[in-house]
This record gives structure tokens, C-alpha cells and sequence, in this order.
């Protein structure tokens, strides 16, 4: 037993603890009790509303996050009503007045989701408790998009997906938080599955190279149920880190594998490292079963062509949009990035853009940002005018349905960003799907 | 003498709870008081803590401890699975857990001591990253990560009839929600508690034991003490904080990732214990605060905000400004870490508290005092 020469024993310490917890708790807990009576991050009658944008700034998919953050300044930039304007001009139907939200100017706050998910949600954590965010927005991740989704509905803060292609996302872990915009692996499949019967036949074997993750293992299974519905066999499908840099360990065992089609299922600086090695190993020159060896990136994007430079030509992909549609809304978004930033917008950059837009609007529409009653603007609205014609924010997954672009990469580039030829535009009747085929329940409104 | 100490050690540990327990106040004017970041400080700070019983008080460098924060990790969100929601079998078994890995890699990285334990432990971590990552892709969701669903079994909770809510369920201790700032308190009496452990092990003949070591382990092998008991204990204890920082991470946040393993995790703590001052108590929770810190509010600031900070300077002057500053906020905050880094290492080796007794021993010095006031023991926390 320790002696106090001054006579304040153990038992008075812990007294005194205990008091100063219970002193400490004490206004928190009518902190919380205030909180019940409205919904969290009521911007209420201050003057502006922050938007949170969480976007990949470091890792394999920074340069994606990059471009996000670029197009999420110009929507708020549109949305308080300066510069052109944009897909404002556009947009139907459109409640937005160029003068903000409801009367309030837009501010946002910026994070780096690093590609991961703790990354990503401990800031996105930030920017709802800290800097009070009324909806958040970004990511180049399946990964990371559906952990910020959960995250979303506990919060009750409304999160618009940016780029996540995964099944999951509006599948088996849709949440009534989290809204996307960007197609998905089961489109990609249905629009690619008839342009790769006409171009490579119904007799092939494929061979897949995934990204280990829940877009990689979503991705392969729709692809692979497409081209097996063509007749096509799957020889092998091989699961590859994300991030992992050289993939020659992968692709040495394609050569004598019997199959006569690699599928890469990467994104990012994944698939132009693997794409890279992969033309490198000579496989397009190579035959196989007497046919010429072809290679499939299912998801494709412009930034990624960039890197893989001279790699990507005559490579058949899908793709949620690309800057060279002829569009009014597409050519009044690319008119306005280009004139802020001096080059074309990507596919991430796009769907970033209309996310922010589209949540807007429908806080506009609703007359308010109590989150329920924005979720009920923004289930079931179709609307048009910006790019892919018109399409329909489906309320049973909040999955958006709307033309899907088949793209092979540009053989004779007129400048260094046409890089993608539109092969075909797939009408959004032909990629639409059944809800209940993914499983998964949305959850309440009340978070 | 001894009773001087102890009662020194009851003030320094009240302090520190107060410290605690009231950061919500007093971290308002540096705009850190919010719930995450609080909880992150009160969790790494645990974790710096039982970093620092090997590193600072033994001298064994590990590079490897975010392997027992994410074994920590998963075995407290399997027990959100498959028991219950309530956070006590989690923590429990999550620091039991990384107890038991930590005996395991003790057992075979403690045959050798210097550099090669350092690259052992790293070893193994990498190893374990890479298993959790695709090897053990059923147990770990591999990249993914591991994630509550609304079907999970959690058996304890339905043999207690608990009716689940729409939605996912969230964890709580015994119905106090472990989000926001209960989850905050939670992690901060840990933290205390965690605190207090470590200040017991320091004064104890057990904690001596561990200096000798540090100080000269070949001295008392030849006098025929074995030492490795009390390193393997040390690397033991140490392991456990991290599960315990660990499992309290799958606690106010219940996911857990591969990401958590890599070895960059772990080099993190040995900067937060550096940073703040090895082999101090007080040292490792203020590195790690200092680290948390910078990590979520400098990487928040973008240049349009620091443009309207410094809309007071002339245009031409405040562009300039703005964007040079840039460099070291946003994705940039690890240049700024860096150079504070390096600026601590070389003007303070002690870290943040040697700083800090220097400082107090400047206010204190009297014109008749010329003894340097650099040399300070290791304890010399207070």
C-alpha cells in the first residue's frame, strides 16, 4: 500500500476519478439530445452548405483522383452560378437556379481516401464531424466506395458514389445512403458481350487476370457469364494483388495455357502496368489455336489509355462516358473543364461532376437537406442533358441505368486525348437488369 | 524517498486523466476536437505506449508491430460477428489475441538482438500483411476487408434475444453506443488505464530488469541472469497494446483492412515514439498525437482554403504565398511531417519532452545555476 504523507489516499484519487469522468460525460450527453431533435449537419440559417469531396490523392489510383477533384470545384463552381454554367444549361428536368442551394453558396472541404478503406473513412469521419459536410462525394474504389456507403447510413449523411464499377456497390451491399451514378460490371458485360462475338467470334478461350477485390471478383464473374453465354470456355481466371507493380509472374503463364484471349480485369495503374507487360511479352503477336491472340480490358478509361500509350490501340473496352460524345450535355461539360483546365474530362471526372449536380438539384427539388426527403428526390428521378442520354436513377438499387459506351483504343489519334474510338453506343434497354438478381436491402431512411 | 516518488506518480497519473478526459475542451481552439481524431489520439497513443515498453525501456527496435494491431483488428470484428455487438469480448479477445501472435513472434525474433531482431519483426509482419492480404482472403476479405453484414450469426446477442434494427447493427457497451463521444471515452479510460500500467511496469523491479537489458545485456548474462524471460514478457505486453489499439480501432470504427499490417503502420509508430521522446511515459502519447494531428488536419487544407487565408496579403503576393505553402498541406502534409521530423531529431534526439524539460528547466534556472540541464534520466517524464 502506497502512503500520501499529505493524506489524500488511493480511494480519494479514485473519488476524484470518477467525478471527473462523469463531469467530462456529463455534456455530451445533452449535446446528444439536442442532436435527436433535427438531422445531423443541419446547415440550418448559416449562409453556405459544405460538400466533403473524398477522392484517391495518393496510390494507384491518383491520377483518377485528381481529375475527380477537378470536376467536383467546377460543379460547385456552376452550381453557385459562376463560370459558363456547364450541364446546367442542359439539364432537364433542373431545379437548380444558379444561385447555390436553396439560397445557400456551396463551400467544400477536400480529403485523400489513399485508396484504402480506414484511410477513407477516417476522412470522411472528419468531414462529418469535424467541418459538418451535408453529403460527401468521390473515390475510384469499389473497395473503398462501399466502406464509405456504410459509413454513409450509420452517419446519415448522404454519399454519391464516384467511380465504383463493382456489382456489389448497388448489389449485395447497396445501402439507402449511397447513390451511383457510374455503370457497373454487369452492363460492361451485357453491352461487350455482342461486339465481342462479332470481332472475335463464338469459339475462344479466355483467361482472366483479376484485381483481387470486390470489383476485380464482381467484374470476372460478369464478364465471364457474358462470354460463356457466347460459348466462349474459361480456361483460368487468376487473382493479382492490387497495386502490384509487375505482373510478369502472372502473364508468363498465359503463353502456354491454351487460351487465345487475355481478359484484364484491372483498372488504373494496374491495367496499364499489366497491359503494358502484357504487349511486351509479344502477346498480340502471338497465335493461338489458329486464331490471333487478343487482349479485353473491360473497363477502360482515357487517363488509363494515356498511360499505356502506344499499348492501347485496338484494344476493345467499355466505358461510362467519354469526352468525344456529341451530346449537348456532354459538350457543354467538356466545353467548361476544358476552358478551366486546358484538357478534356474524363469518365471519373464526368460522373463526379453530374453526382454533385444531381445531389443539388435534388436538395433543391426536395426544398430541403433533411437527408430522407433528399433520398426520396433523388430515388426514381430520370432525367436528361447530361451525357448518355437519358437515364433513370433506379429506386430499388439506386443504380443509374443509362447508354453504355463499347470503345477500342483509338489506331490513328488525332491529338493526344483521342485516344478512344466509340465502337458502339449499347442503348440503356439492352444493359438493364433485374434488382433482385444482386440481393441486398437498402435499409431505412432514419439513419 | 520512495513515497515521494509514488505521490509524484499519483499526480502525474491524475494529470494525465485530466488531460485526457477534458481534450474535447481543450482541443477546440486547434480545431482537433471532434470524435475521430479524438479517438485516433486516444488509440494510437495506446499503441505508442506499448511500443514504447519494448523500444524504450528494453531497446528492442520492432518494425513489425502493425501485424498486432491488425490481428487486434480482426479478432475483435470477428467477435462483432459471431458473438455479439458488445465491445467487451472484443477487446478482450482482440489483446488476448495479439498476445498469443505476439508469443510467436517473440519466441523466434528474440534469438537474435540489434538490427536482426528489427529486421526479423519485419519479417514477420510483411509475412502477415501478405497472408491477410491474399492467403487468408476467407478469414481477412482480403483487400476488401472484413466487414459486419446484417446475416451475421452473432450468437451471443440472439440467445439474448436482442431484436437486430434495419440496418447495421452498431457496437455498444452494454447499450452506450461506441461511436462518436462514448467511443471517445471509452478509448480515453483505456488509455488511461493502458497509461497507468505502464507507469506501474516502469517503477516495478520488472521495469528495472528492462532497463538493465537496454543498458547492458551482455553484463548480465555473465553474471547469469537470463534475460530472455523478460524480453519475451516485454515483446508479450508490448504486442497486447498494440492489440488492444487495435481492437479499440475495430471498436468506433468496426472494419478492418489488410492495410493496417503494412509495414508503413509500423513504421509509423516507431516515428510517433521518436517523435515524442522514447522511453518517456509521456513521450509516445504526444508523438502519436503530434502524427494523428498533422495526418487528418493538414491533409485536409486545399489551396482555395489557403487563398482565402491569406486574402488580408495583396493579390500578387498572396498567390505565391498560397501556392507554395501548398506544397506542404494537402496531399503534401508528409513533406511537412518530414521536416518536423528531422528538425526534432536533430536539434531535440530526446523528442517533444526533452524539448519540453528543457523549456522548463529554462524557466526554473536560477543566475547561481550553471549545471546543464540537458542530461535528464530516462524517467525523467514528469
Amino acid at each position: 500500500m502506497v502512503k500520501f504523507p499529505n493524506g489524500f489516499s488511493r480511494r480519494t484519487v479514485l473519488k476524484g476519478g470518477a467525478a471527473l469522468t462523469g463531469a467530462a460525460m456529463a455534456p455530451t450527453v445533452f449535446v446528444r439530445h439536442a442532436f435527436g431533435a433535427e438531422f445531423r449537419n443541419n446547415p440550418g440559417s448559416n449562409a453556405t452548405v459544405p460538400f466533403g469531396f473524398n477522392v484517391p490523392q495518393t496510390g494507384a489510383y491518383a491520377d483518377e483522383g485528381a481529375d475527380e477533384l477537378r470536376a467536383y470545384q467546377l460543379a460547385v463552381k456552376h452550381i453557385n452560378g459562376e463560370g459558363d454554367g456547364g450541364m446546367l444549361n442542359t439539364m432537364t428536368p433542373k431545379a437548380l437556379k444558379g444561385n447555390g442551394i436553396l439560397g445557400k453558396k456551396v463551400t467544400y472541404v477536400t480529403g485523400d481516401t489513399q485508396t484504402k478503406s480506414d484511410a477513407a473513412r477516417a476522412s470522411a469521419r472528419r468531414m462529418i464531424e469535424k467541418d459538418g459536410v451535408i453529403m460527401y462525394s468521390g473515390g475510384s474504389s469499389s473497395g473503398v466506395a462501399i466502406a464509405q456507403q456504410s459509413l454513409a447510413q450509420e452517419m446519415g449523411i448522404v454519399f454519391m458514389c464516384g467511380l465504383t464499377h463493382s456489382n456489389d456497390t448497388t448489389g449485395k451491399d447497396k445501402r439507402r445512403y449511397g447513390f451511383r451514378h457510374f455503370f457497373n460490371a454487369y452492363m460492361s458485360g451485357a453491352a461487350l458481350g455482342p461486339v465481342l462475338e462479332k470481332e472475335m467470334g463464338a469459339d475462344r478461350r479466355a483467361y482472366h487476370l483479376t484485381a483481387d477485390y470486390t470489383w476485380g471478383w464482381t467484374q470476372e464473374e460478369s464478364i465471364k457469364n457474358t462470354t460463356e453465354g457466347l460459348g466462349w470456355e474459361t480456361v483460368a481466371a487468376v487473382k493479382t494483388p492490387l497495386g502490384a507493380g509487375d505482373f510478369s509472374q502472372y502473364i508468363t503463364p498465359v503463353l502456354n495455357s491454351g487460351a487465345d484471349v487475355l481478359i484484364l480485369n484491372h483498372y488504373g495503374k494496374d491495367m496499364v502496368n499489366s497491359l503494358t507487360q502484357a504487349v511486351q511479352f509479344g502477346l498480340r503477336d502471338k497465335q493461338a489455336n489458329g486464331k490471333n491472340f487478343e487482349i479485353v480490358v473491360p473497363l477502360f478509361s482515357r487517363l488509363m489509355a494515356q498511360g499505356a500509350g502506344e499499348n492501347i490501340k485496338g484494344i476493345l473496352g467499355s466505358t461510362n462516358w467519354n469526352w468525344s460524345l456529341q451530346d449537348a450535355g456532354s459538350q457543354a461539360f467538356v466545353k467548361s473543364f476544358g476552358q478551366e483546365y486546358g484538357f478534356p474530362p474524363s469518365q471519373a471526372a464526368h460522373t463526379c461532376y453530374v453526382q454533385a449536380l444531381l445531389y443539388a438539384n435534388a436538395c433543391e427539388t426536395a426544398g430541403t437537406f433533411y437527408p430522407p426527403e433528399v433520398i426520396k428526390a433523388l430515388e426514381g428521378f430520370e432525367f436528361d442533358g447530361m451525357g448518355n442520354g437519358k437515364t433513370l436513377y433506379r429506386a430499388e438499387d439506386h443504380q443509374c441505368f443509362k447508354d453504355v459506351l463499347v470503345v477500342r483504343g483509338n489506331q490513328n489519334p488525332t491529338s493526344q486525348f483521342d485516344l478512344l474510338e466509340v465502337v458502339q453506343e449499347v442503348p440503356r434497354s439492352q444493359v438493364e437488369y433485374d434488382p433482385s438478381i444482386f440481393g441486398g436491402e437498402l435499409g431505412p431512411y432514419e439513419a | 524517498m520512495q513515497s515521494q516518488n509514488a505521490r509524484q506518480d499519483i499526480i502525474l497519473s491524475a494529470l494525465f486523466s485530466v488531460a485526457v478526459l477534458t481534450m474535447p475542451i481543450w482541443l477546440q481552439p486547434i480545431g482537433a476536437a471532434y470524435p475521430d481524431l479524438m479517438q485516433k489520439f486516444a488509440i494510437f497513443g495506446l499503441f505508442a505506449i506499448g511500443f514504447n515498453i519494448l523500444f524504450g525501456f528494453t531497446g528492442y527496435l520492432s518494425f513489425g508491430h502493425a501485424a498486432f494491431l491488425g490481428v487486434g483488428s480482426y479478432t475483435a470484428v470477428w467477435s462483432f460477428k459471431l458473438l455479439t455487438m458488445n465491445v467487451i469480448p472484443a477487446v478482450i479477445f482482440g489483446t488476448l489475441m495479439a498476445g498469443i501472435f505476439a508469443a510467436l513472434i517473440g519466441f523466434i525474433s528474440l534469438r537474435r538482438s540489434g538490427i536482426y531482431f528489427s529486421i526479423l519483426t519485419l519479417a514477420f509482419a510483411q509475412m502477415s500483411y501478405n497472408l491477410a492480404y491474399s492467403v487468408l482472403t476467407p478469414i481477412t476479405n482480403g483487400e476488401t476487408g472484413l466487414q459486419l453484414r446484417q446475416q451475421d450469426p452473432r450468437v451471443i446477442d440472439q440467445a439474448l434475444g436482442v431484436v437486430p434494427e434495419a440496418g447495421l447493427p452498431v457496437t455498444n457497451l452494454f447499450g452506450f453506443e461506441m461511436q462518436g463521444y462514448t467511443g471517445f471515452y471509452f478509448c480515453a479510460i483505456l488509455l488511461i488505464i493502458g497509461f497507468i500500467i505502464a507507469l506501474r511496469i516502469a517503477r516495478s523491479p520488472f521495469g528495472m530488469m528492462l532497463s538493465a537489458i537496454k543498458s547492458n545485456q551482455n553484463r548480465l548474462n555473465y553474471i547469469g541472469v537470463n534475460t530472455r524471460p523478460y524480453t519475451l514478457a516485454a515483446f508479450v505486453i508490448s504486442g497486447m497494446y498494440a492489440g488492444l489499439a487495435g481492437s479499440l480501432m475495430a471498436v468506433t470504427d468496426p472494419l478492418a483492412g489488410a492495410e493496417r499490417m503494412q509495414w508503413t503502420a509500423s513504421g509509423e509508430v516507431v516515428l510517433m515514439t521518436i517523435l515524442g521522446g522514447a522511453g518517456t511515459l509521456l513521450g509516445p502519447v504526444l508523438g502519436a498525437a503530434i502524427i494523428k494531428y498533422f495526418e487528418n488536419i493538414f491533409s485536409s487544407f486545399h489551396e482555395a482554403a489557403l487563398l482565402s487565408a491569406f486574402d488580408f496579403l495583396p493579390d500578387w503576393l498572396a498567390e505565391p504565398v498560397a501556392s507554395v505553402l501548398g506544397l506542404f498541406v494537402g496531399e503534401g502534409w508528409h513533406l511537412t511531417l518530414g521536416a518536423v521530423f528531422m528538425l526534432i531529431v536533430i536539434f531535440m534526439p530526446g523528442g517533444v519532452i526533452e524539448g519540453l524539460n528543457k523549456l522548463v528547466s529554462l524557466v526554473r534556472r536560477r543566475p547561481d545555476d550553471t549545471a546543464p540541464a540537458a542530461v535528464q534520466q530516462p524517467h525523467s517524464a514528469e
